[in-house]
């Protein structure tokens, strides 16, 4: 049955595994690529977050150069939101939307494969620039503007030499990409579900891909756009961020955040999706509040649109704009304490098995909550006067960034890896990654709020002695090598488990969405007969005959 | 009642611990209103946060070890529940209050902080950013200075704060002390405002906080709080033009004929350079190169050597001089007090 | 267990779509409007901002004609769906190529403007804030006309061959509401290019 399954193309000469890769259209093929890619970028971006580490683990250190150091973050930044965390909740919604909604591929095949090389060419180019970003000036290397990459940092004159220019197209391709895999999952999820699968029977997973992929038309857009001014302004003379003749930079601040904000809620819905997955199913029970966490997700997606300046409470806004946009910020507190809630209220009266994927969704309730309030903190306008630009911006957004996004993508895997490979990753190596990630992260992301409120700014090199901020960094340097110990056990789990796993059957956490009644892994054209579907919990209605789920929806 | 709670939120502050452990950055250690307001704000966001924290971390607590599988439960699947309505309203509604408080409460203080009104005696100063260091113009007593900001104490009684005009000569800064106020960006074609009155006199730090470019982690600032008549005397010694020393006329020849001229003021010569800093009195300052490094013969030797050696990615160019020169410079540049 | 799980029993109402042609096509026109929506939010943010002239009273003129041209390619295009539904090839055919002619003109036109700008007035996207925003805006735009009329024209190529019938009016329907599109967005930049900003 499972013809094209991963664990046969083993035998398959390399050669042809490459052909497949480039010429294939299927949706799952595409999800693993999207995945083994944004995993490389992972490790690669990792590695350059130990490197700054160890340059801040001490005052006055001189182990990185300064130009070294701020490449180093632009890059870390720039490759963890676009070619880290975009491309990995990519992968995973096209491996899984298609067999959540009983669908057989994506709606635009090629499209989808269209997508992930735009996506993949976008990162690789922004690496190249390591090699030719000097240009003729010889000026640069790779880019080193910082991530947001505010005007007139990048004009000619203080950017010479191509480094920016290789920022700007990299991610011109990688948003081109993504806003074709949005087209695709909006396509794929209202045109392509299989028969009764009406959208308030779709799984949360589901719901969450099509508000990410509503938010990227609306959001990667601006950014597009902003880019494309950036680069008439470097190659043809344009003035839009020239000061010189009377243009604004605040104005590329303005359509950063256009972008920047809705963005971070593009990387954490599909983590929510996740989360409403593995919560119930380790819980035993229905999803407390389906509709209500359908509404919040749509909600946060909604006002997140117009929230975006609340990165540039410093700009120098007037009181009553920076009033406006506390007020719209903190908003988005309360459809996100909704979801919270209903997770919480799911986990009330259940019998909660702790398999890795679940301890990995309970650290993100904690930690998300966590995040969640230094975020309130941050909306805050005149608290942020103080905290902004400083660590802790940096913990906050970290806190958000690994311990939710991350800490939800490594559940995911455990969860989905027995459906994508047929075998069951490793359970005792899946703590270990759990216990001493969860280390690792709070040593260095608790730790690193304290040097923020003790006036440390961000994006710098080094720091004098005296100030009170060396213990802190040096804790968080620590915890740093406790995360890249803690990823190194799941990258060795996901290799060894690969062809020693025990052998996972259709279903063995005894879920109930549509994915786990096909084989693991699926086969090409994943279900055998186009299913039909009576309720959100297809999988509960077969194996409680007697009290189905659909005489209570 | 955003007042009462205000007033109740002030806390003995942290400001006792402000120098040892917790470093002279702290923003809980605040000295000037606009710090103060922040602080007070801070805390009572802290605590009701932290009621929140605890209350939603407890429940979550509770509820992973209380409905745990146990050894001995049997197969079969816990009651299933679907969903509340009134629980989903009891959610929504309470965190939609306390936002509402949140908000009222933040409205407040940014207007008392960006809307406050410049009473008499206000002292002006034109911020202006450079790539890696600090312009300070004083437009009311007519003179510029760089790097080290002297401000005068601000006496609840007789206020004097001081006004900041916010410019920038190149790229977007950021002004950060942490116990006078909060940052505020410099940007090109953007002028801001901020304002401090500081109550107590000492040296405050704080450092520029919006990525600029290289040397972004070496562009330090130091605000020293005067007494009046301090602050008055150091007025006075600003406004008068360089010292001329001819002991040292073969350095202040070359510092000319080495093209110093071409980006540095000194009041009194004909070097009117604007790119780097006024050095007309270098020697008043205790640093050098924006707080790189302390102001003393041989690190002042050393950084017109090679400014590299302490600010690599300086804008100042590592000039073509011999040893001897070097001397000569230096000695000319040790009488600009 | 068997592949295909719960049975639809007892549930037979129809199972109707939407269709991923228009779906996407929408999808991907909010994507575009987004990017219209803030090179129109620099125009309008600059307008009266640039240093120097010229400012666009002195060197824009009202384009009514094209205008009127690629307004009215929407009617025909309408046109020519609506026929082609109806399965009448050869009108279809007829208000195609209309379609396409009218297209033509307008992206002729703005091709004259600009080469008048440029020649006449010496006025480029360098010279000041309102070239830079006035070109980037109109030229966004004539791109898409440009994406719209390759597109027209392998459809009427093919119309011409004989090769589209009757089944093929929803896809020529999917890329009429680009053409649609492509219309609207001239009415806003109209507005605000030689309306608002004149
Ligand atoms: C996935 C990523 C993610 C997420 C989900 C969030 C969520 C939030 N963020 Fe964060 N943020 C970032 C990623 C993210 N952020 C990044 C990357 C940056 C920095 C970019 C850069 O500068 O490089 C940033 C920066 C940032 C700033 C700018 C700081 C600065 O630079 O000066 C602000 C300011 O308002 C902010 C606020 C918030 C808020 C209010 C939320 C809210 O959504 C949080 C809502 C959640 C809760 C509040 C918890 C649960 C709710 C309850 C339990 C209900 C009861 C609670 C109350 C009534 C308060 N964030
Ligand atoms: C997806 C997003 C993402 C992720 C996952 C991370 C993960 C991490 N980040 Fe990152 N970070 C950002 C997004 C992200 N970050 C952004 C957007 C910025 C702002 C940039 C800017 O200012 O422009 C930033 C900035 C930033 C800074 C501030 C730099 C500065 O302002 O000067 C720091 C400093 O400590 C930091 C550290 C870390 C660490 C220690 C991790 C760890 O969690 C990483 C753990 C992972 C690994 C360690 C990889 C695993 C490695 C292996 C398996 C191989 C083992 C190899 C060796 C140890 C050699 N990050
Ligand atoms: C191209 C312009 C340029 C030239 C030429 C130049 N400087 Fe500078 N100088 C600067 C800049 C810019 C700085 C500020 C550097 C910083 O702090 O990042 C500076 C800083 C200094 C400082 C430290 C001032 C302070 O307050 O911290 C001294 C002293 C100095 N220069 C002396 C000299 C002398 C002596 C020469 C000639 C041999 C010279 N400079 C030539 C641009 C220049
Ligand atoms: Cu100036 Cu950072
Ligand atoms: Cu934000």
């Amino acid at each position: 049955m499972a013809s094209e399954s991963i664990a046969l193309r083993v035998h398959k000469s390399p050669l042809h595994v490459v052909y497949e890769c480039v010429a294939t259209a299927d949706h799952k093929k595409i999800g693993l690529m999207y995945i083994v890619y944004a995993l490389l970028f992972l490790v690669v971006m990792g590695i350059e977050a130990i490197l700054m580490r160890i340059q801040l683990s001490h005052a006055n250190a001189t182990f990185l150069s300064p130009e070294v150091f701020n490449r180093l973050f632009t890059l870390h930044g720039t490759t963890g939101v676009f070619f880290v965390a975009m491309p990995i909740l990519f992968g995973f919604g096209n491996y899984l939307v298609p067999l959540m909604i009983g669908a057989r591929d994506m709606a635009f095949p090629r499209l989808n494969a269209f997508s992930f090389w735009m996506t993949a060419f976008g990162g690789f180019f922004l690496y190249a620039s390591f090699f030719a970003g000097g240009g003729l000036s010889q000026a640069g290397s790779a880019p080193d503007v910082g991530w947001f990459a505010y005007a007139p940092l990048t004009s000619p004159t203080f950017s010479p030499g191509h480094s920016t220019d290789y920022w700007t197209l990299s991610l011109l391709l990688a948003g081109v990409g993504s806003i074709g895999a949005a087209v695709n999952f909006i396509a794929t999820i209202l045109c392509m579900r299989c028969p009764g699968m009406t959208l308030s029977r779709m799984p949360l997973l589901a719901w969450m891909n099509l508000v990410m992929g509503g938010l990227i038309l609306v959001t990667i857009s601006p950014l597009t756009a902003a880019q494309l001014m950036l680069m008439a302004d470097r190659y043809i003379g344009g003035h839009f961020f020239d000061t010189a003749a009377g243009g604004s930079v605040v104005m590329w601040m303005h359509f950063f955040w256009i972008f920047g904000h809705p963005e971070v809620y593009v990387l954490i819905i599909p983590c929510f999706g996740f989360v409403s997955e593995i919560v119930p199913v380790f819980s035993r029970k229905a999803m407390f509040g389906y509709p209500a966490m359908v509404a919040a997700s749509v909600s946060i997606g909604f006002v997140s649109l117009g929230v975006w300046a609340h990165h540039m409470f410093t700009v120098g806004m007037p009181s009553y704009g920076n009033a406006f946009f506390v007020l719209t910020t903190m908003v988005v507190a309360v459809p996100t304490g909704i979801k919270i809630f209903n997770w919480l209220a799911t986990i009330w009266g259940g019998k909660i098995r702790f398999a890795t994927p679940m301890l990995f969704c309970i650290g993100f309730l904690f930690q998300f909550l966590i995040a969640g309030l230094t975020g309130i903190m941050l909306a805050t306008a005149p608290f942020d006067w103080q905290l902004s630009a400083s660590y802790f911006v940096v913990a906050h957004f970290h806190y958000v960034i690994v311990g939710g996004i991350l800490f939800t993508i490594f559940a995911g895997f455990y969860y989905w890896y027995p459906k994508i490979t047929g075998r069951m990753l490793n359970e005792t190596l899946g703590k270990w990654h759990f216990w001493i990630f969860l280390i690792g992260f709070h040593l260095t992301f608790d730790f690193m709020h304290i040097p923020g409120l003790l006036g440390m700014p961000r994006r710098v090199y080094t720091y004098e002695a005296g100030r009170g901020w060396e213990t802190w960094n040096m804790i968080s340097s620590i915890g740093a090598i406790f995360q890249a110990a803690g990823i190194l056990i799941f990258v060795y789990n996901m290799i060894v488990s690969y062809f020693h796993g025990a052998l996972a059957g259709n279903d063995p956490w005894d879920a109930w969405t549509l994915e786990w009644a096909t084989t693991s892994p699926p086969p090409d054209y994943n279900f055998a007969g186009v299913p039909a579907v009576r309720s959100r919990r297809p999988l509960w209605d077969i194996k409680h005959p007697d009290d189905p789920d659909w005489k209570y929806e | 009642m955003v007042a009462a709670l205000l007033s109740w939120a002030t806390l003995p502050t942290f400001a006792d611990a402000r120098d040892g452990f917790f470093g002279p950055t702290n923003i809980f250690a605040p000295d000037s209103t606009p710090a103060h307001s922040i602080f007070r704000l801070s805390i009572f966001e802290l605590e009701v946060e932290g009621a929140i924290f605890v209350v939603v971390f407890s429940l979550l607590a509770y509820a992973i070890t209380k409905f745990r599988q146990r050894k001995n439960d049997d197969d079969s699947e816990p009651p299933q529940v679907y969903g509340s309505n009134q629980m989903e309203l009891a959610w929504t509604v309470l965190p939609v209050l306390i936002v509402v408080v949140l908000f009222l409460t933040t409205a407040q203080v940014i207007h008392r902080v960006q809307d406050a009104r410049r009473p008499p005696g206000t002292i002006e100063v034109t911020v202006v950013a450079h790539q890696f260091w600090w312009e300070f113009r004083y437009p009311q007593y007519g003179f510029v200075a760089s790097n080290e900001l002297h401000v005068p104490l601000s006496a609840p009684q007789l206020p004097t704060p001081t006004f900041l005009a916010l410019q920038s000569a190149d790229v977007d800064h950021s002004f950060w002390v942490p116990r006078l106020a909060g940052k505020t960006d410099l940007i090109p074609n953007h002028p801001n405002t901020m304002w401090i009155d500081p109550q107590e006199t000492g040296l405050f730090l704080g450092q520029c906080s919006q990525y600029c470019g290289v040397q972004h982690a070496k562009m330090l600032q130091r605000v020293y709080v005067q007494s009046r008549e301090e602050f008055n005397k150091w007025v006075h010694a600003q406004q008068q033009p360089a010292a001329s020393d001819p002991a040292v006329a073969s350095g202040s020849a070359l510092f000319i004929t080495k093209a110093c001229f071409a980006c540095h003021t000194v009041r009194g010569t004909i070097a009117a350079g604007i790119v780097g800093p006024d050095l007309t009195h270098l020697m008043s300052r205790d640093t050098i190169g924006s707080g790189a490094v302390p102001l003393t013969p041989e690190n002042l030797r050393q950084w017109v050597h090679n400014p590299a050696s302490f600010k690599p990615g300086s804008l100042m160019p590592a000039p073509d001089i011999t040893e001897q020169e070097l001397d000569q410079i230096t000695a000319y540049l040790l009488t600009l007090r | 267990m068997s592949a295909s799980p719960a049975v639809m029993a007892g549930n037979d109402t129809p199972w109707v779509l939407p269709s991923r042609g228009r779906v996407g096509m929408i999808s991907l026109i909010i994507a575009e409007s987004a990017i219209f929506m803030i090179f129109v939010a620099a125009y309008i943010f600059y307008i009266g901002k640039s240093l120097d002239g010229p400012t666009p009273r002195q060197v824009l003129k009202i384009p009514i004609f094209i205008t009127v041209c690629l307004l009215s390619s929407s009617l025909t295009m309408h046109w020519a769906i609506a026929t082609l539904r109806k399965g009448k090839t050869a009108s279809f055919n007829v208000f195609w190529l209309i379609t396409l002619v009218l297209g033509a003109i307008f992206l002729a036109g703005t091709g004259r403007e600009w080469q008048h700008l440029i020649y006449q007035e010496g006025f480029t996207i360098q010279t000041n804030l309102f070239g830079t925003t006035y070109y980037s805006l109109v030229g966004l735009h004539a791109s898409h006309v440009t994406a719209g009329l390759i597109g027209l024209t392998i459809v009427a190529i093919l119309g011409l061959a004989g090769k589209i019938k009757r089944e093929h009016s929803e896809r020529c329907e999917v890329f009429a509401l680009y053409w649609h599109f492509v219309d609207a967005v001239w009415v806003v930049v109209f507005t605000v290019v030689y309306i608002v900003g004149r």
